[in-house]
């Protein structure tokens, strides 16, 4: 493997973790939101929080690392990105900032009866908004929107809105967010033997189980249009694809039966994997079509075996830490159960 | 016009940017450090009191702590965004700090996600404790690593530019060069100076209030002493700061000193006023001094700006910044010492209230010389970005966006701070120490 292939892969398995880890607090942020609204406050309301309390930064974490990883391996794509995305990105940053420190007020500073509606709107909404936003990226790095000439690097915001292939796959990153969301937190629930909690969100997960895979085989086919190159790659790989598919089914089928949860979401994460490894591999060689190629813009040798390196020593220190609040909070009988004193 | 425009508002987003994340940022460094200390002296001596006090200051840590992540993400992105031609040609170079930076960061949030949530969780009174370390390590490898990214800006190296691309690059030399060791020490001693400046200002406050109870004379003696303590060792470090600029950067050392003239003996001066032709008036003028300072002896040469290109001249009003700075960190050293020294004072209250008037002006003051240091060390390399290397205007996005995007990230700066302040105050005031100390069951009331 060569270094491009590598350091494409580690970002590309940060992103991946990004979508699962960033899914579940989006899509609760969503649901608490909704569950405010139809009066099922707080049958899940403490589900949520006691799951995302403790793990709010991480969160952003993922991003950062992409985002720090893209440009250390691939310094091409801090200029073309960076100059063509001012709007979007700001935006983004915004949206993230909104969230992020609303999240960390509500939750650490003000007492339960304190939360107003005005502010979980604010955390509902951004919740869709910002998977929605980030996934435009995808879109972009077909080409087409982004143009140099003269020079210049170029953002056409006019082939942007009128893609279809952009709000294939904003649709598909809202639905997708709030199925995965919806699945963890059943799961979750069930293990806190909260039978409310776990209904409700039973039914969320399987409602938006349906469109998730239709909203997967739109995009699918926008991509066709879109850029007949990499759909051929994907075709190629098509496995991964009928493996997703078979994963999805896995999942679904737990959900319905109501048991081995555990299982069943881990069948959601190799569903969203099979699909993510496949697009990602089949859209090689390109980070930004047809700008940006892999195999001429990484880095020089010894800052990638440099960075390689980090990342392995970096994993030390992460994975650990995983596992450690894994077991303080998100397998620990106690905690989830909320018997445990909550926070300081 | 618009091609010039993005620059400069590139520079004014950054500096905004960088403004209001440098102080959460600074708080993140030192604050856990404090928490550690408090917590640590508390299990050790078995002091409730200052457990209790670590308890506070956390509730209140992880609410500045949130802006300081938001703001840390917007600056990260915004590296790109505004200074894209900048990340490709350096980003060889600096993406290894960059990247351990982020480790740093998450090792940083994951444990104090666990600490905020185990508080008499395990039977080791110890462990909990322990869970505190990794976050303060973490946070000062953050201020570290990121440093070091400043500090290649500062002073380049550890690469070949050849036709606008880095080769021969070694990442470790790059991080490790001539500006490292001063920058990273000041920043973090500086750091740990402002986050107990801010702890005193806050235990003097209440004592000032009226507030009798021991607890909050324990508080002021563990914070007024550790501000002491960091402030002397930040101040001792800016002096080899001072040396360092004297051999690789002395552009900045004689736009800060108005030293036109490379000579021996060369005067320090300290406050005036620029007038034409470059005449100082009204400053005071010690003799020898600038020699001392940048190379410990009166004989030593200090190049002048005379050696300075002009069109590579740093902006000579960096002199006001310097000695507003200077003058700020005497006073950090000063205002906790008559403190220390508070029994020995005229008079016969041990807490007299101009005292308390100024440990409570040590956040303030600490906050100012922070926000001044940084930005006398960031103008004071311009027109550079890559000093030798890149020049500003060379580096800033094309886009026409910017003044746009500038007004969106003032205003969302703005709600962010004020609703800080907010959540903060509102926190402290419904949940009073006294109050608190009544519902765990600790010994009341108690006046001493």
């Amino acid at each position: 493997m060569s270094y491009a292939d590598v350091g494409i892969t580690i970002l590309w398995t940060f992103l991946f973790g990004y979508i699962i880890v960033a899914s579940i607090d989006f899509g609760a942020g969503f649901f608490s939101y909704y569950s405010v609204v139809t009066g099922h406050q707080n049958v899940i309301h403490n589900i949520v929080q006691r799951y995302l309390s403790p793990v709010w930064e991480v969160t952003n974490v993922f991003l950062v690392f992409f985002y720090v990883g893209l440009v250390g391996f691939f310094p091409d794509a801090a200029y073309y990105y960076g100059t063509a995305l001012l709007v979007l990105g700001s935006v983004a940053i915004v949206l993230l900032a909104i969230r992020g420190a609303y999240y960390a007020f509500n939750t650490y500073g003000s007492s339960t009866k304190e939360r107003s509606k005005v502010y979980m709107a604010l955390y509902g909404a951004t919740g869709l908004l910002i998977p929605a936003g980030l996934s435009t990226i995808l879109a972009i790095s077909e080409g087409g929107i982004i143009e140099e000439a003269g020079g210049r690097v170029l953002f056409d915001w006019r082939e942007f809105f009128t893609n279809p292939y952009t709000w294939s796959v904003i649709i598909l990153a809202i639905v997708s967010v709030l199925y995965i969301s919806a699945m963890f937190l059943a799961y979750y629930a069930k293990k806190a033997r909260d039978q409310g909690a776990f209904k409700i969100l039973r039914g969320y997960a399987l409602f938006w189980s349906g469109p998730t895979i239709l909203a997967s085989l739109f995009a699918f086919f926008q991509i066709y249009k879109q850029n007949p190159e990499h759909f051929m790659a994907m075709i190629d790989n098509s496995w991964m694809f009928v493996a997703s598919l078979l994963f999805f089914l896995v999942a679904v089928y737990f959900m319905v039966k109501g048991e081995n949860l555990g299982l069943g979401f881990i069948a959601v994460m190799l569903q969203f994997g099979f699909a993510w490894f496949g697009y990602g591999r089949s859209h090689l060689p390109y980070i930004l079509y047809p700008y940006i190629n892999i195999h001429e813009s990484i880095t020089n040798e010894s800052t990638a075996i440099a960075l390689i390196i980090v990342f392995a020593a970096g994993l030390l220190v992460v994975i650990p830490s995983i596992v450690l609040i894994m077991r303080l909070f998100l397998f620990n009988a106690k905690y989830v159960s909320g018997q445990s004193p909550k926070k300081g | 016009m618009s091609s010039m425009d993005p620059v400069l508002l590139s520079r004014i987003l950054t500096e905004v940017t960088l403004f209001v994340h440098i102080i959460f940022a600074s708080y993140g460094v030192g604050v856990p450090l404090m928490i550690l200390l408090a917590e640590w002296r508390g299990v050790r001596t078995n002091d409730q009191h200052y457990v209790l006090l670590a308890r506070r200051w956390a509730r209140g840590f992880v609410i500045s702590v949130a802006i300081g992540v938001v703001t840390g993400t917007s600056i990260g992105l915004q590296l790109s965004l505004l200074w894209p031609t900048f990340m490709r040609v350096a980003g060889r170079a600096i993406a290894l700090p960059l990247f351990m930076e982020t480790f740093a960061f998450f090792a940083e949030a994951i444990f104090l996600g666990m600490y905020l949530y185990t508080w008499e969780r395990f039977k080791n009174k110890y462990t909990h404790l322990l869970l505190l370390i990794p976050v303060a390590l973490g946070s000062s490898a953050s201020a570290f690593f990121i440093t070091t990214v400043n500090a290649f800006m500062n002073y380049p190296q550890g690469f070949t530019l050849q036709n606008g691309v880095f080769t021969n690059v070694q990442p470790f030399k790059a991080m490790f060069n001539p500006a490292t060791p001063t920058k990273v020490a000041h920043v973090l001693a500086s750091s740990y100076t402002v986050s107990a400046a801010l702890l005193t200002c806050i235990a003097a406050y209440n004592i000032l209030k009226g507030r009798k109870h021991v607890y909050y004379k324990k508080a002021l003696k563990l914070t007024a002493i550790s501000a002491f303590v960091f402030a002397v060792i930040t101040a001792i470090i800016g002096d080899f700061s001072g040396k360092y600029l004297a051999q690789y950067q002395p552009a900045k050392l004689a736009a800060a000193e108005w030293h036109f003239e490379t000579m021996r003996q060369a005067p320090f001066v300290f406050g005036g006023v620029l007038g034409e032709n470059n005449e100082i008036k009204y400053g005071i003028k010690i003799p020898y001094a600038l020699s001392i300072l940048a190379g410990n002896s009166p004989n030593y040469e200090v190049i002048g700006l005379d050696r300075i290109p002009d069109d590579e001249e740093p902006p000579l009003y960096i002199h006001y910044l310097f000695d507003l700075k200077v003058s700020t960190g005497v006073l950090l050293v000063i205002i906790p010492l008559l403190y220390m020294l508070r029994k020995k004072l005229p008079g016969k209250k041990h807490y007299p209230k101009w005292l308390l008037v100024l440990l409570v002006a040590l956040a303030p003051l600490a906050m100012t010389a922070y926000e001044l240091g940084w930005i006398f060390s960031e103008v004071g390399r311009q027109p550079w970005i890559l000093v030798g290397y890149m020049k500003v205007e060379e580096a800033a996005t094309t886009s026409t966006n910017v003044g746009s995007m500038l007004v969106l990230f003032i205003i969302l700066y703005l709600v962010l701070c004020i609703s800080c302040i907010r959540v903060l105050s509102k926190l402290f005031r419904n949940r009073s120490a006294e109050e608190e100390m009544q519902e765990r069951g600790m010994e009341g009331g108690d006046h001493i």
